[in-house]
């Protein structure tokens, strides 16, 4: 029978510290962990303590240790205390409230309390608060309170901090701590006072009866915290030269929450603030670290603005210092007040900037944010410089983000239409490929709408092409402008720079080549086989661009398949309707982040979100993004064409159910009627045919009807008999309208045409539906 | 507050480490891995304070050693940066060589000045009297 003593812990340390490879770890652990348990078999009490302890050293190695949680309650109960020491801690790191066993120390905890050694009771009190039950907590919160109220500091102050986690598990329990707290803050023990200041401030947290409770104790506080300001050195408490910089903080962070909100409070604090904001040496990081906290507190309460000004100039300070923790703090405070002290934050502006160039990811994030929530319309030229020049050189994580706060920084203050045009061909082209895919409308959007620069930025746009086709964002940005003014770039008529000489063939190969090129994603081969086809429209070289098109009729790629397809039915049968489909986008109204919901005016027939039913969503691309560009939705509205168009051959069998007809539109000479029916089999659908009228004595041809309803309802528009609408009422033109409604039918139309050689467009509200349309 | 305390060697070897809210032991070694390569693949002049999940990380360097400590949002960062020293200063004044192999002294301290994730006692002295006592406990 050999005997042998276990090992000591340190030299279980050496001995792992000397392998080579975690197998031969695991070899070691293994055998150790063996000798461990037949050790505990044996119910050695000698060494019990000294093999928990190795437990617990290759429990935090990640190694399992559950077979030595008895162990700890039998060091616990023991009443040695080297043994309870351990046994404490090995409960605190091994146990929690899930094991049942935990339950089985509420009696050993107990007693500990009373035990007539401080340090057991200190034992007892830090295990309780670390990891103690809601039961245990209530079973002892009255030995807790009692030794909140001793005399012994070294008690108090961890009794203090176990009432936090008593009131975490058991909230209801607060109140019975209360008295306890009366004169906790006359203690001259910098320990208790500590812990008191954390116990109050977790009470003030969780109730607002405890908040407004113990707003009186202001005064108190910051007496207290003027003493540690004005007492000379204390050798106790000294750090770098500063009195307990801990407790400073502390208390500051309660003064926060007790003057926040409340106006007495915060004046009651406005001097002490004042004098640690000036007097705090900022030599060293201890003193930064209690300018800091005094900065919040101030920036937090209802503070007067002198003070408020002299907490950002601290801020502000803080940005030049050498220490990178300092500026980063420094720009993480003043993030949180930028949007309420703007014009103070505003002076440290060129410090901010300069924050851009600093090495450290996390400095630079903070400078870039905050540059952001800086820019207003008197320094937008400069900051924009400092802003392009940051997301040409910074990292690929930043340049997402920088980009879309580029662009909206120069919607709401560009200082004008060229300018803002200028900083959104820089993004593109110098960050193209980070630019979000959501950018892509919008920016369409706002070229659109800056008429008198189209020239310009298709002129601009169509040069960057030809330097380099690899950005997406801005092929498909610079396709589609193409596609819509390319008669101006052809023209020459570019006011703002020396105009290019281009012709029809030289852009027309640009676009081809975007269809050809492995740069190209299928999206952007969407967007220029659409483009291509618009300038069929503005281009003589019809041709060309019929054989494009046809070629792609037969295209692998089914998105772009379809459309061409679509596009060659237009040419084939629906010539006389190309003009108008594929004319120029009129002005779009600014809608919700997601592109037009509720479209006004549209350059098609009927309004996207209808046309599911017959309709598969192209392969390969969700639904929703086609749905939500302006391509999708030009070309929703052609495949919609192109599918009614086909359909023709149907005619639905209309009951009529006796809903008078009505004017909806009478202008001009041109009369629009609405007929009423049900549909079959769908009684929910109402069936409206338009029939307009012409009493002029010309000819209105090119006749076009529109209409959008809205977003609660869907609506479907099928061909119209013809487009001309003849003079002096010789015939009318009908169309069928189906919608889905439920509620109040309410309508938007669209008209265009050509009357006596000059194009004519009207918009009109239709309001007058009679009820039983819709009930 | 206070999430967490990690010492960590040069290698990412975990010396340390002690949790103030729990961590499933399955979760710990990754999060340790994680947190510790976050700090050791930062640059001198790079600041100290690292935004790391959900929270942040102070973390500082001596000598071999790495302190890693995990705090909530709201923490004031220099001070915990100073607590940090303060620490190590305790150690120091403690233990006249190297101090790893004594792990248990190191929870006891570590106990004396954080409980719950919360800071209880800054003086050195009063940190270490409890370890003295009990240092003479158990020789007597």
């Amino acid at each position: 029978w050999v005997c042998h003593t276990p090992i000591r812990l340190r030299e279980l340390i050496r001995t792992i510290r000397t392998a080579r490879t975690q197998a031969e770890e695991r070899e070691m652990i293994q055998k150790e962990c063996a000798a461990i348990r037949s050790s505990f078999r044996e119910e050695d009490n000698t060494y019990r303590c000294r093999n928990v302890a190795k437990l617990l050293y290759m429990h935090m190695l990640g190694y399992p240790a559950h077979f030595g949680q008895l162990e700890c309650l039998k060091l616990i109960a023991s009443q040695k205390f080297t043994d309870k020491r351990i046994g404490y801690l090995g409960a605190m790191l091994l146990l929690d409230e899930r094991q049942d066993v935990h339950l089985l120390m509420t009696n050993c905890i107990k007693n500990d309390l009373n035990h007539s050694t401080q340090y057991v009771q200190g034992l007892a009190l830090c295990t309780l608060g670390c990891m103690g039950s809601s039961e245990m907590c209530r079973d002892l919160a009255g030995e807790v309170e009692k030794l909140l109220k001793t005399s012994n500091s070294y008690l108090r102050k961890k009794a203090a901090l176990c009432a936090v986690h008593v009131i975490r598990k058991v909230p209801e329990l607060m109140e019975m701590f209360l008295p306890a707290t009366k004169n906790l803050l006359s203690e001259k023990n910098h320990g208790v006072l500590h812990t008191s200041v954390v116990l109050l401030t977790e009470m003030c947290e969780r109730s607002p009866d405890m908040l407004a409770h113990f707003r009186k104790l202001v005064p108190q506080l910051v007496r207290i915290l003027k003493n540690l300001i004005m007492s000379g050195y204390s050798p106790e408490h000294d750090v770098s030269g500063i009195s307990d910089p801990f407790l400073q903080v502390r208390i500051l962070r309660l003064l926060r929450i007790l003057g926040k909100g409340d106006d007495d409070s915060s004046e009651a604090m406005n001097d002490i603030l004042a004098q640690v904001a000036t007097n705090t040496e900022t030599s060293k990081n201890v003193g930064n670290a209690i300018l800091y906290e005094t900065v919040l507190t101030i920036m937090d309460i209802k503070s007067e603005s002198g003070l408020r000004v002299l907490a950002i100039n601290i801020l502000g300070r803080f940005l030049l210092n050498n220490d990178k923790n300092i500026r980063y703090v420094a720009l993480t405070s003043l993030l949180k007040t930028v949007q309420t002290d703007h014009n103070a934050v505003q002076r440290h502006r060129s410090t901010i900037v300069d924050c851009l160039k600093d090495l450290d990811v996390s400095i630079k994030r903070r400078a870039m944010e905050l540059s952001f929530a800086l820019v207003n319309g008197n320094n937008i030229r400069g900051m924009m410089k400092e802003l392009l020049y940051f997301l040409d050189s910074c990292d690929p994580e930043f340049k997402a983000d920088c980009a879309s706060g580029v662009f909206l920084a120069a919607e709401k203050y560009a200082p004008s239409k060229r300018w803002h045009i200028d900083t959104i061909m820089r993004v593109l082209t110098t960050a193209g490929s980070y630019v979000r895919d959501d950018s892509v409308p919008n920016l369409i959007q706002l070229i659109t709408n800056s008429v008198e620069m189209h020239a310009y930025t298709v002129q601009r746009l169509y040069k960057a092409l030809l330097d380099d086709i690899s950005q997406q964002p801005l092929v498909q940005v610079a396709s589609w402008c193409i596609g819509e003014y390319g008669d101006l770039l052809i023209s020459g008529q570019c006011e703002e720079e020396e105009p290019i000489q281009v012709t029809e063939d030289e852009v027309l190969d640009v676009l081809e080549g975007l269809l050809v090129s492995n740069l190209s994603s299928p999206v952007t081969r969407g967007y220029s086989l659409t483009a291509i086809m618009k300038l069929s429209t503005r281009f003589s070289s019809v041709n060309r661009i019929k054989k494009v098109v046809s070629i792609y009729g037969s295209s692998i790629d089914v998105e772009l398949q379809q459309r061409a397809v679509e596009y060659n039915a237009l040419f084939k049968k629906y010539d006389h309707m190309r003009p108008a489909l594929l004319e120029r986008m009129p002005i779009m109204e600014k809608t919700a982040s997601n592109g037009p919901t509720e479209i006004v005016q549209t350059n098609g027939e009927a309004e996207p979100s209808v046309v599911e039913p017959k309709h598969p969503p192209p392969v390969g691309q969700p639904a929703s993004q086609v749905k939500n560009t302006v391509f999708g939705l030009v070309s929703r509205c052609l495949s919609l064409m192109a599918f009614y168009l086909f359909d023709l051959s149907k005619t639905v069998n209309f009951l009529s159910i006796g809903i008078p007809p009505m004017t909806a539109y009478n202008k001009n000479g041109l009369k629009i009627d609405f007929t009423f029916e049900r549909a079959n089999p769908n009684p929910n659908v109402a069936v409206i045919t338009i029939h307009a009228s012409n009493s002029t004595e010309a000819d209105m041809t090119d006749f076009v009807f529109q209409a959008a309803v809205p977003k609660t309802f869907q609506l479907q528009l099928l061909s119209p008999s013809s487009n001309v609408v003849p003079a002096l009422n010789q015939g009318t033109v009908t169309q069928v309208i189906r919608v889905l409604n439920q509620q109040k039918l309410r309508m938007r139309i669209k008209l265009t045409y050509i009357h006596k050689g000059s194009a004519v467009q009207d918009l009109a509200e239709v309001n007058n539906f009679p009820p039983q349309s819709w009930q | 507050m206070i999430k967490f305390v990690l010492m960590v060697n040069q290698q990412g070897q975990t010396r340390l480490s002690r949790y103030y809210e729990s961590v499933e032991l399955s979760r710990r070694a990754a999060l340790e891995a994680d947190a510790v390569r976050c700090c050791l693949s930062r640059k001198k002049d790079q600041c100290s304070f690292v935004e790391f999940k959900d929270f942040k990380l102070v973390y500082r360097q001596y000598a071999a050693l790495i302190i890693v400590v995990g705090v909530s949002d709201g923490e004031n960062e220099l001070s915990i940066y100073e607590l940090i020293h303060n620490f190590v200063e305790v150690l120091d004044k403690h233990f006249s060589r190297v101090i790893m192999f004594n792990l248990d002294s190191i929870h006891i301290i570590l106990d004396e000045m954080i409980q719950n994730g919360h800071i209880v006692e800054t003086n050195k002295n009063r940190i270490l009297a409890p370890l003295t006592a009990i240092n003479k406990m158990a020789e007597g």
